[in-house]
Order: C-alpha cells, then sequence, then structure tokens
C-alpha cells in the first residue's frame, strides 16, 4: 500500500477546503468559513496519514526510505507544509480569507502530481546518488522554504487585488505588465504542462484574456459590490507585515535547504558548487529574496513593489522546482 | 543645496560608492539576470559543439563574452567581487555605530519616545505606587533580562530591554558570506578537481585535473581491487562500490570500499565513486577443439569425403591425393590485414612431394578455395574445408573500471564555518529582535495610572501583541492580589 488512494482524496478534501474558503469570503458566510477550517485540518490529517503510510510502505517492499525523494512525494509534503503553515497562520491571525489564497495552492500541488502524466505515484528505490541523510534534510528545509514562499505569494496577490490600485503607481509598469503576464503564463504553461512552446503561447492568450476580463468585470461592478468583496481583507500594513515574515521564513529555509544540498554534494560529488542548472536557479531565487529583504529593511520599500518582488521570487521557486528539468544538469532524477 | 562635503579624495569615493545600499539591490538582481544564461547555455561544453549549435557568429560572440564559461568569467567574478566588496564596506559602515549601541554600560531610555508610541496600553489601578513597584519589577525581569527603575515628576517608571545584541545577526550574515567567497577562492587557488578511471586491479599515480585538462602526480598511489555494481529488479543502479587501496612506496596503507556518498579521505585528499564502465570486450578465448570433421572435394571426380581429424595426426586423403596434418589451433588467423578469427592450421603433402601450408578458418568454410590462387605451389586438385569443429568458448569475464573524482579542497572548512554563520545569523536577524519596554506609573493621590508602551527593532506587529500580554499581566496580577 503506497497511500496514494488516501492522497488522492486528501486532493479533493483541499478542493473542497479552498472551494468554502472562497464561497465564505464571495458570499459572507462565517458558518461556511467554520466548515473550511475543518475541511483544511481534515485534509491536513489526511495529508499526513498518507505520507506516514508511504513511509511504511516503502520499509515492507523492503526498499526502505523516508517519503522525500522523487516529484510526487515531494509535491506532497509540499501540499502538507502549505496547510500547515496556513492553519497556523489562520489561528494566529484570526482571518480565514487567506485561506482563499491559500488552501488552492495545496489543491493544486498534489492535484499536478496525481494527474500530470509522467509522475509516478509509484514507491521506487533509491539510486546510489540519494542514498544520504542529507537527503531528508534538504529536502525538508527546501520544501518548507518554498510553501512559505508559496502563501507569501497567495498574501502578495491579496495585497496586489486590494491595495494594487490605490498604492503608489508605477507607471512603466503599466505597459509591461500585460506582457511580462503573457510571457510568465507562456513559460509555465510550457514547463508545468505542455511539451512545446508552440502549444503553450497558444494556450497562453486565452489564459490572459480570461484574466484581464475577470478583472475588468470586477473593475466595472458598482463600488459597493467590490467593497463587499474586499472590505473583510487584512489592512495593507498586516498583509505586508505578514508577507514579510513569510518571506523571512522561506529566506531562511531556502538558505538552509541550499546549505544542506551544499554540504550533501561534497560528500557525493566531492565539490559543494558546481553551477548545476539546479543549483544555479535556488541561488537565483535566493538572490531575489535577498533583493526584497534589503529593499524593504534598508530602503523602505514597502506595499505593491514588495508584492511585485513576492510573486518575482515564487516564479523563481517554480522555475527552479520544475522548470530546471527542462534543462541539462545532475538533478535530473528530481524529475520522474 | 547640499551641506554634505564633497571629497576630492578618490578613496572616500570609491568607499562611498560601495556603501549604497541601492548598488547591493543592482548586484544581485544583476547576479541573478546574468545567472540564468549559464543555466540556459550548457556550460564547459566542447568548443566543437558550441560552433555546430550556434554557428560562427554567435560562436565567437559567446565565446568572447566567455557565456561558455559563464560562472567563472572576468566579468561575473568582477561582479561577485563588487557584491563581497560591497557587503564588506556596508557592514564596516554600519558596525561602529552598532558597536555602541550594543556594548554600551548604560542603556539609553526616553521616556517621551515612549509616550509618543502609538500603540500602548493604558489603564488605573487603586493602589499607591509603592505597592506596585516590586511586583512590576518581578514581572517584567521574567520577560527582560535588564531592568532600571527611573523617578519621574509624580512617580516612577520601570525600563527593561532585551535582546540588544541580536543588533549584531546581520554583521553575522554578512561575514558568512564573505567566508563563504573566501573559502571558494582558497579552494580554486590551492585545490584541485580531478578525475581518473582505474581498470580493476590496475594501480594508477596520475589523475587528470578537470579544469585543465592537464595530468597531475598524486603523492601516492590508487589501486582499485574490486568494482560492484548492483541493480534493483526495476534496473535501476543500486550501488556502485569500489574496492580501493591507497600504496606509498608500493606497500599498502589504507583499504575502503568507497560507495556513492561515502568517499575516502587520506591525506586531504578525497576520493569519490563518480562513474563506472565496462573495458572493451577481450578477445574470445577459444580452447583447441578436441574433435574435428573436415571435408576434402576431389577435383577429378567431384566426390566430398568426411574424415575425423585430430590435431597433429596425419590423415590420408581418399583416392590418394595426399596426406593432411593438422599443425596448430590459432585463435586469430591474419589474412592481408583481415581478422578471419580462429583458425586451424595445417600442412598438405600434395602427390607431387611438395608439402604447402593451408588455412582454414572455421567461419569461413570456402576459404580454401581460393588456396590454389594465392599460393603457385599449391595444386588444386583438393580442396579442404571444415565441416564440423567442436570448439568451446572460455568464458569472457566482464572487467569494469571505476571512474573516481578526486579532490582536494583546503577552503571547504571555511565554507562551512560560513554555512553555519550563515543559519546562525539569519535566525537571530530575522527571529530575535531588541525591545525595550516602558512601565509608567503616575499617581494620582491614592490611585496609579499606568502605561505600558514598547519598541521593537524588528517584527513590531509581534512585540505589539507581547506589550499587550504584558499589560494584561499587570492588571490582572494587581486584581488578584
Amino acid at each position: 500500500m503506497s497511500g496514494s488512494y488516501i492522497l488522492s482524496l486528501v486532493t479533493f478534501i483541499y478542493g473542497a477546503a479552498g472551494f468554502f474558503y472562497i464561497f465564505a469570503w464571495i458570499f459572507r458566510k462565517p458558518a461556511v468559513g467554520t466548515l473550511a477550517t475543518w475541511t483544511a485540518i481534515l485534509g491536513f490529517i489526511g495529508n499526513t496519514a498518507g505520507i506516514l503510510i508511504r513511509w511504511v510502505g516503502s520499509y515492507k517492499l523492503g526498499i526502505g526510505h523516508a517519503p522525500f525523494s522523487n516529484l510526487y512525494e515531494s509535491l506532497v509534503f509540499f501540499a502538507w507544509v502549505i496547510a500547515l503553515i496556513y492553519l497556523i497562520i489562520e489561528r494566529k491571525a484570526g482571518n480565514r480569507l487567506i485561506g482563499a489564497f491559500s488552501a488552492p495552492i495545496a489543491f493544486l500541488a498534489l492535484a499536478y502530481a496525481a494527474l500530470k502524466p509522467g509522475i509516478t505515484s509509484d514507491i521506487q528505490p533509491l539510486i546510489p546518488a540519494l542514498k544520504s541523510n542529507w537527503l531528508i534534510a534538504h529536502v525538508i528545509t527546501c520544501f518548507i522554504g518554498y510553501a512559505s514562499f508559496a502563501i507569501a505569494f497567495g498574501v502578495s496577490s491579496m495585497y496586489l487585488i486590494k491595495y494594487g490600485r490605490d498604492d503608489e503607481q508605477i507607471s512603466w509598469m503599466d505597459f509591461v505588465k500585460p506582457l511580462i503576464l503573457f510571457v510568465m503564463v507562456s513559460l509555465f504553461s510550457r514547463v508545468l504542462f505542455v511539451g512545446s512552446w508552440a502549444l503553450s503561447v497558444i494556450m497562453a492568450l486565452p489564459i490572459c484574456f480570461v484574466f484581464y476580463a475577470v478583472v475588468l468585470l470586477v473593475r466595472r461592478m458598482p463600488a459597493d459590490i467590490q467593497n463587499r468583496l474586499l472590505d473583510r481583507f487584512p489592512e495593507d500594513q498586516v498583509l505586508d507585515e505578514l508577507s514579510y515574515q513569510l518571506i523571512v521564513l522561506g529566506f531562511l529555509f531556502l538558505s538552509v535547504g541550499i546549505i544542506t544540498g551544499a554540504v550533501w554534494a561534497n560528500s557525493a560529488w566531492g565539490r559543494y558548487w558546481g553551477w548545476d542548472p539546479k543549483e544555479t536557479w535556488s541561488l537565483i531565487t535566493w538572490f531575489i529574496y535577498a533583493t526584497l529583504l534589503h529593499a524593504r529593511m534598508m530602503r523602505g520599500w514597502h506595499g505593491k513593489r514588495i508584492a511585485f518582488l513576492s510573486i518575482l521570487g515564487f516564479a523563481a521557486v517554480l522555475f527552479t522546482y520544475f522548470g530546471v528539468n527542462l534543462l541539462p544538469g545532475l538533478h535530473s532524477y528530481g524529475g520522474m | 543645496m547640499s551641506t554634505k562635503e564633497i571629497s576630492a579624495d578618490p578613496f572616500t569615493k570609491i568607499w562611498k560608492f560601495f556603501t549604497s545600499v541601492r548598488l547591493t539591490i543592482v548586484l544581485l538582481l544583476t547576479l541573478a539576470a546574468t545567472s540564468i544564461i549559464g543555466t540556459l547555455i550548457p556550460q564547459n561544453q566542447s568548443p566543437d559543439d558550441y560552433f555546430n549549435a550556434f554557428g560562427a557568429f554567435l560562436y565567437r560572440l559567446f565565446n568572447v563574452l566567455g557565456l561558455f564559461d559563464l560562472y567563472h568569467s572576468w566579468w561575473f567574478q568582477t561582479l561577485m567581487l563588487m557584491l563581497a566588496v560591497n557587503v564588506l564596506v556596508c557592514s564596516l559602515e554600519r558596525l561602529s555605530a552598532t558597536w555602541q549601541i550594543i556594548f554600551t554600560s548604560r542603556p539609553k531610555f526616553t521616556i517621551s519616545r515612549f509616550r509618543r508610541l502609538p500603540q500602548k496600553e493604558e489603564f488605573t489601578i487603586d493602589s499607591p505606587a509603592e505597592q506596585l513597584i516590586t511586583r512590576y519589577q518581578t514581572i517584567i525581569s521574567h520577560n527582560f533580562h535588564y531592568l532600571r527603575v527611573e523617578e519621574t515628576d509624580n512617580g516612577y517608571a520601570i525600563f527593561a530591554e532585551k535582546g540588544r545584541w541580536t543588533r549584531i545577526g546581520v554583521y553575522i550574515v554578512h561575514a558568512s558570506v564573505i567566508l563563504m567567497l573566501v573559502g571558494g577562492v582558497i579552494g580554486s587557488i590551492f585545490g584541485f578537481e580531478g578525475f581518473v578511471n582505474i581498470a580493476e586491479g590496475d594501480t594508477v599515480q596520475r589523475i587528470r585535473l578537470r579544469n585543465s585538462g592537464n595530468m597531475r602526480q598524486l603523492d601516492f598511489a590508487v589501486r582499485c581491487d574490486d568494482f560492484n555494481v548492483s541493480f534493483y529488479s526495476t534496473g535501476a543502479p543500486k550501488e556502485f562500490r569500489s574496492s580501493l587501496t591507497i600504496l606509498e612506496q608500493g606497500k599498502p596503507v589504507l583499504s575502503k570500499d568507497i560507495i556513492v556518498n561515502d568517499p575516502l579521505h587520506y591525506k586531504g585528499i578525497s576520493i569519490f565513486q563518480s562513474s563506472y564502465g565496462e573495458l572493451p570486450a577481450q578477445r574470445q578465448e577459444f580452447q583447441p577443439p578436441d574433435e574435428i570433421t573436415l571435408s576434402f572435394t576431389s577435383k577429378a571426380t567431384g566426390m566430398i569425403y568426411e574424415k575425423k581429424a585430430i590435431i597433429a595426426q596425419p590423415i590420408e586423403i581418399p583416392e590418394g591425393l595426399g596426406k593432411f596434418v593438422i599443425d596448430q589451433f590459432s585463435n586469430t588467423y591474419n589474412f592481408r590485414g583481415q581478422d578471419l578469427g580462429a583458425a586451424l592450421i595445417g600442412t598438405l603433402h600434395q602427390i607431387n612431394g611438395t608439402s604447402v601450408e593451408v588455412v582454414l578458418p572455421i567461419k569461413f568454410p570456402s576459404f580454401d578455395k581460393m588456396g590454389p590462387i594465392f599460393n603457385k605451389a599449391r595444386n588444386d586438385d583438393v580442396i579442404i574445408s571444415v565441416s564440423d569443429v567442436n570448439v568451446k568458448q572460455t568464458p569472457a569475464a566482464v572487467r569494469y573500471y571505476t571512474g573516481l573524482q578526486i579532490a582536494r579542497d583546503p577552503g571547504v572548512w571555511v565554507v562551512y564555518t560560513g554555512f553555519i554563520l550563515m543559519i546562525i545569523g539569519c535566525y537571530i536577524t530575522f527571529f530575535m529582535s531588541h525591545r525595550q519596554i516602558c512601565v509608567e506609573v503616575n499617581e494620582t493621590g491614592d490611585r496609579c495610572r499606568i502605561m505600558v508602551a514598547g519598541t521593537a527593532n524588528k517584527n513590531k506587529l509581534g512585540n505589539e501583541r507581547k506589550v499587550k500580554k504584558i499589560a494584561h499581566t499587570l492588571v490582572h496580577d494587581e486584581r488578584d492580589a
């Protein structure tokens, strides 16, 4: 038994939790919000059970190893950390709106793990390079970091939705924004979903179109409806501070993740840093978040600029995670 | 008009340039952006591959820009150096101020600063100020290490603080970055990285360096006693294991089995399991056959006679066409530069009294048809071929070689120190703060007006929550008492 049955169930539970959070937000139903929280807790318990069953199962197969060794297992763990961090935030901040932007990420991670062709949910034996105690430390720390950045991305999106228009205007951004969105959507369609660049560009067109249609629709809404949607979003300082706290947490764990990876590489290949694409991309991610922290702490950047940097950082995280498999390198076993 | 002093001193100008955090941001983003290029163009491939992939013009352009070894190109290294100088200068510039804040014997508290804070807790208690002071001091000292009471106009103020030293955190992070870069430079100057393939049973002392491709002599020799590879039932590799022995002046001094993730360390040099392969297949060995059937074709009658033959035993050819003896069995026979494989080599005693050598390659039965053409002394009255031979093949043992990565990096401990400092420094910088609290007690008659306010250099929201909690404790302490 590999626990994948429970984990596919958990996918639906996270999906339901996300739906309830969004429903409670849009239709202002606190009861549904409570239901959403309990659903998310149930999903988290199931997720934990799924990981444990998989762990035990690998020992029963005689190839015992911690379940952090391939893309499927890392996505399952990614969803688990997102659920955990989100539930802690919900308890501490007492605001369920963030759930509408976090639970769907956990759902999408698991759904992607289940649906993407080529991702096997089988428990696989470890190849020689992965047989190291550093594997567990490396994967756990990296994914705690990635999950923190994922929720920070959700919180930054909330910031832009509510304050994107009343905050300072960065005029040149208005012209390049649609272009950046299009390039990003094309890139990640290619990285995540389709096998050719032409197809990903074709896919990106309707996605961007729908995105701007929704933006336009919301802007055309009467002010009171807009207000009803946004009035219970946390205050700008709270969102800004929360995303900063998450980024700081993620930055610490990303640093530890890169370091444990370097120590591991030194014991496996005799060099702690080799500019392999995955290593380089994790460093690029680190540079972006380091920029964000310096800009915020030393130059007083706040709000919109930090939110955009946070989204850029998360794009780098996604590319480090998925995109690097398109490039040649030592980490290619992270692929399937 | 700027009141800043404008200095013409070039050193001051350079120093000022490197104190800028804007420079840090530009450098970090530039490093991030340029690093991407090196992940898109495979690094350190052969020039031929690049030339074929990019064509003449782009090849020359990329080559000049160093894009084929981007991370070691002069401009990338310059960016890294600039970042290091930037980090160092910024830290030194701010360190003296921080130093004075941290190492002060008497921390400064300004009551008006606390009074001005937007977030503060205020409440009234029906007790005289003297009764509160000891209890409040006890509660506050639970959470804060340093505590001082100062008299005010109509009462007193308790000041307390903790985590003053945590202001050093960011300098630890910056020092760790410098250490990692220094460790990297030490490694690239005093270390080396090479590889060598050793066939099972062989001993080597020279390895090929990865960067230059030059050979390097080691102070000792490495022998590969054995190599084993095992597989899972799925076909995925399970383990690569090399049994290695280190030899000093021919004498074995250390033996160890190495696998991936478990290298051998000797005299500061580490030997890693990196790859493996099979040696080019050895020539298949045949044992001399004990049973051979030859066929003799007579030209005169066209008859084919089959006869059993044994090496070195002459046989009579029917129709009185002579005698034939197999002299030897050879594993190879070279015919005009062509390897024809295993062959029987014999002597034909012809009826005219002459003897000629006859070669019978086992794989080519009709080879002897050409015998009379190539050899003038050979009569064409009989053609010999091997019709059946029982050759035993000795199983060819697969011989492996092990691919080893051999490296020496004296900078690695500097880098590891940097790693540890980075983790500690990040933790201090992000999760610990210098917090101050002020509890002001103002006596009015037999009642006290109390204000609780706190500041922190980081995580201000979290600090507000903590201040609220302390204020709450103070209120309830009074009610309980």
